[in-house]
């Protein structure tokens, strides 16, 4: 029995990379290739320092910090939104199944959604540019920090719902005092992970026109001015590594 | 002080939790409550400040129905029950102050609570709750880094900032050692001599009940099968109680 | 007496300090107002928006079903791109892990540098990858492929030396009692203890790699991406619209799928 499954398992898995390697398209080595590799890498050693800092137009630290206000405000609005759905996704709150179930429902809904594709959306609906990457970002996180919240309301210990209800506590003040310090902890934490998370997903909304970094790295990426996409990617490099290095220190500090 | 009338409790699987028991609770008196686990003594207590509702009959606090109350009216008759729980139903990731205040949340607006307002006097009133019960040097510890009869402690001193007439105490010690255990019901009853709260406490320890106790409420299938002073409570009426197993007499310490 | 009195005073705990939450509150309201004011958001315009995004929802009613068949290849394609790039991450990771797992080699010479790489490819998105290797392969799959590699590198090789140091000591010091060598040690002592988990790790790599193919193909990077330009482009949101439904029902069946095998597997 145990063999027989095992052969299947064994049929399945090579059916499933003999169909992907067969319909893989060859790679072709351009002449090109190899020279572009090493553009890259000669120019990821010897950037383009002026345009770090370049008071007259669009220079890297005006992308960086577009880059960074887009995290900082979508996480932000996300932060905002996910609060009614985190509680009301939870069946320590809310007894409602159908309003649990629903609430749950939307969530998972969101987060199938990549944000780059909410993000086309919203260029749709408000034109191109930093605002429609920060309402992309800002709806797509509510997915994912309302589903971790409301996991960690499920979680809580209800002990103390009881002293408070005994001491003639009403709901409100049940949930303020029993509730919530339980849950605030995990909320900042996920806030600040869902940044972490933004930042990187803000360096990449430039490249459909969403604002940020992006849109001069691919820019420069179709001139093939290596030097440019060196001293972004640096760019990039620095700031979500000083950003996930802050933020991890922060989290720690929280739990 | 607490009038029971006729109270039953049927569970909705069907079983009987209270069977119509008529008690009268008078202030200051120290109250404990014995018998089997599963013989009522939670549910009873439990039924006192509604945290659950009765199946029939009518529990009157000082002259109110708690049975009858609604909203602010219930919220209002449960402020002067206090309540001591087994496992102390801190909030743990809570400063200890912050838990001793929480006992003040009944005095105050939801909008102001919302906001955590407390005045002055509410935090002279947590200070002087702590020092009560010894523990004012933790004040601002978070309350998972106590011990659990300091923790336990803390819990006593929520239901003092509560101001509270009668305490309720569900199981007080059972979580704790033999050291603390004496402790916690030391503070008991200094708070029930000193401040003239009245005390109902659930224990399963006969001596610890026959040491504390000025009444003794014997309970067996949810119903009173005994009631009387201290100095009543012979070994046979323990016996009574808690049946004539020896197993358990050896258990809860009467056999000797 | 009086000694006795500053002991106890010294002893209590002190009550938070006022300031430390204020002063946050007041650098995360200037951080917010200074993102507003940088990426100049404006509420006439979030207001001005609101109907658009309306008529977009309602463009989007309803899908454009024949569409579907058009598009079943390239989501195929999508599908084949993560399996054979997080096939060939996991492979790289694997060893690489090993390499940065401090119980493993004691010598910060290995573990560290092994670190340093592995957080670097962590910084850069998949997105932006894509763009680099279209650069150098050109458009199609091939460059998706080997950007989703780079990036299944970073992701399950975080997770799996993590994994690594948590083993239980007892087999491998086992090992080293029977006078194994380094391989050997690492063969039979570290590897069997942590297969299951790097399993684990290579699907829950996947399911994020088969959202992140979706979209390779906005940067030319092969896979279903790719349509989303043209149909938005040719104001066919109907089309849109189906391509979305393909890859969330894609999505929801591979993680369904793949949580169903992680369960056994735990």
């Amino acid at each position: 029995m145990k063999r027989i499954r095992l052969i299947t398992i064994l049929i399945v898995t090579s059916a499933i990379y003999i169909w992907a390697f067969t319909g893989l398209p060859k790679i072709e080595w351009k002449e090109t290739s190899v020279e572009v590799v090493s553009a890259i890498f000669s120019g990821l050693f010897q950037p383009d320092w002026s345009y770090v800092y370049d008071p007259g137009g669009e220079d890297l630290l005006q992308g960086l910090f577009d880059t960074l206000a887009i995290a900082l405000l979508s996480t932000f609005i996300a932060g905002i939104l996910c609060i009614p759905f985190a509680f009301l996704a939870s069946k320590n709150i809310v007894k409602s199944h159908l309003a649990v179930g629903t609430s749950k429902f939307i969530l998972s809904f969101i987060r199938v959604f990549p944000d780059i594709v909410l993000a086309l959306l919203f260029i749709k609906a408000v034109g191109p540019g930093a605002f429609a990457g920060v309402l992309a970002l800002g709806i797509g996180a509510v997915g994912m920090l309302g589903k971790l919240i409301s996991e960690s309301v499920d979680n809580v210990d209800l002990s103390a719902k009881e002293a408070l209800i005994a001491s003639g506590a009403n709901p409100v003040k049940t949930f303020i005092f029993a509730i919530v310090p339980q849950v605030l902890p995990n909320f900042f934490s996920f806030i600040l992970y869902r940044f972490e998370v933004n930042v990187r997903a803000a360096a990449v909304l430039g490249v459909i026109g969403a604002g940020g970094i992006g849109t001069p790295l691919i820019f420069a990426l179709s001139v093939r001015d290596w030097e440019r996409v060196g001293i972004i990617l640096l760019g990039i490099i620095v700031m979500v590594t000083l950003i996930d290095i802050i933020s991890g220190k922060l989290r720690a500090k929280l739990i | 002080m607490i009038e029971l009338k006729h109270v039953s409790k049927v569970y909705s699987n069907g079983t009987r939790g209270l069977n119509n028991i008529h008690l009268q609770m008078e202030a200051g008196e120290f109250i404990v409550i014995v018998g089997l686990s599963g013989a009522g003594k939670s549910t009873l207590l439990r039924s006192i400040n509604r945290l659950h509702d009765i199946s029939e009959g009518e529990i009157l606090i000082n002259g109110n129905s708690i049975t009858k109350a609604k909203g602010r009216e219930l919220y209002r008759i449960r402020r002067d029950i206090g309540m001591i729980f087994q496992n102390f139903n801190l909030v743990r990731r809570s400063s200890v102050m912050r838990n001793v205040l929480s006992g003040r949340v009944g005095y105050h607006s939801t909008l102001k609570m919302m906001f955590g307002l407390f005045s002055k006097q509410d935090k002279q009133i947590a200070i002087d709750a702590l020092e009560r019960v010894n523990i004012l040097e933790k004040a601002y510890i978070r309350a998972d880094q106590l011990s659990g009869g300091q923790q336990q402690r803390v819990s006593i001193a929520r239901a003092l900032a509560q101001e509270a007439k009668v305490i309720l105490a569900d199981e007080p010690v059972a979580s704790l050692d033999p050291i603390t255990t004496k402790q916690v019901m030391d503070d008991l009853y200094r708070i029930n001599q000193e401040l003239n709260i009245t005390m109902v406490v659930n224990l399963h320890s006969v001596d610890l009940a026959r040491a504390y106790a000025s009444r003794i409420i014997g309970l067996k299938n949810g119903e009173v099968v005994f009631d009387g002073t201290a100095k009543e409570a012979t070994r046979e009426v323990f016996a009574n109680i808690y049946g004539k197993n020896n197993q358990t007499m050896n258990q809860i310490g009467v056999a000797k | 007496m009086k000694e006795a009195q500053l002991k106890q005073s010294a002893e209590m705990s002190v009550p938070p300090r006022k300031l430390k939450p204020i002063l946050t509150t007041l650098l995360v309201t200037t951080a917010i107002f200074w993102s507003g004011w940088q990426i100049e958001f404006s509420f006439t315009e979030l207001v001005r928006g609101f109907p658009n995004m309306w008529d977009l929802i309602v463009q989007l009613v309803p899908p454009n079903w024949d569409y579907l068949s058009v598009i079943t290849t390239p989501i195929l394609e999508t599908i084949r791109m993560a399996v054979i790039g997080t096939t060939l991450g996991g492979l790289i990771a694997f060893p690489l892990s090993i390499i940065a797992a401090r119980n493993v080699f004691q010598s910060a010479w290995i573990t560290v540098p092994a670190r340093f790489v592995l957080n670097l490819i962590r910084t850069i998105p998949e997105l932006l990858l894509a763009a680099l290797f279209v650069a150098v392969f050109g458009i199609g799959s091939i460059p998706g492929i080997f950007a989703l590699m780079l990036f299944s590198i970073g992701i399950i090789a975080k997770l799996f030396y993590e994994a690594v140091e948590a083993i239980d000591p007892g087999p491998l010091e086992a090992m080293t009692a029977v006078g194994a060598n380094k391989i050997k040690w690492i063969f039979y002592g570290v590897v069997p203890q942590v297969m299951a988990s790097f399993m684990s790790f290579f699907l829950y790599t996947f399911e994020i790699n088969i959202r992140a193919a979706a979209v390779l193909g906005l940067v030319g990077a092969g896979g279903i991406g790719l349509y989303y330009e043209q149909t938005l482009g040719f104001l066919d949101y109907g089309k849109t619209a189906s391509i979305i439904m393909y890859t969330l029902a894609v999505v929801l069946i591979i993680d369904y799928l793949s949580t169903r095998i992680r369960e056994k597997l735990a």
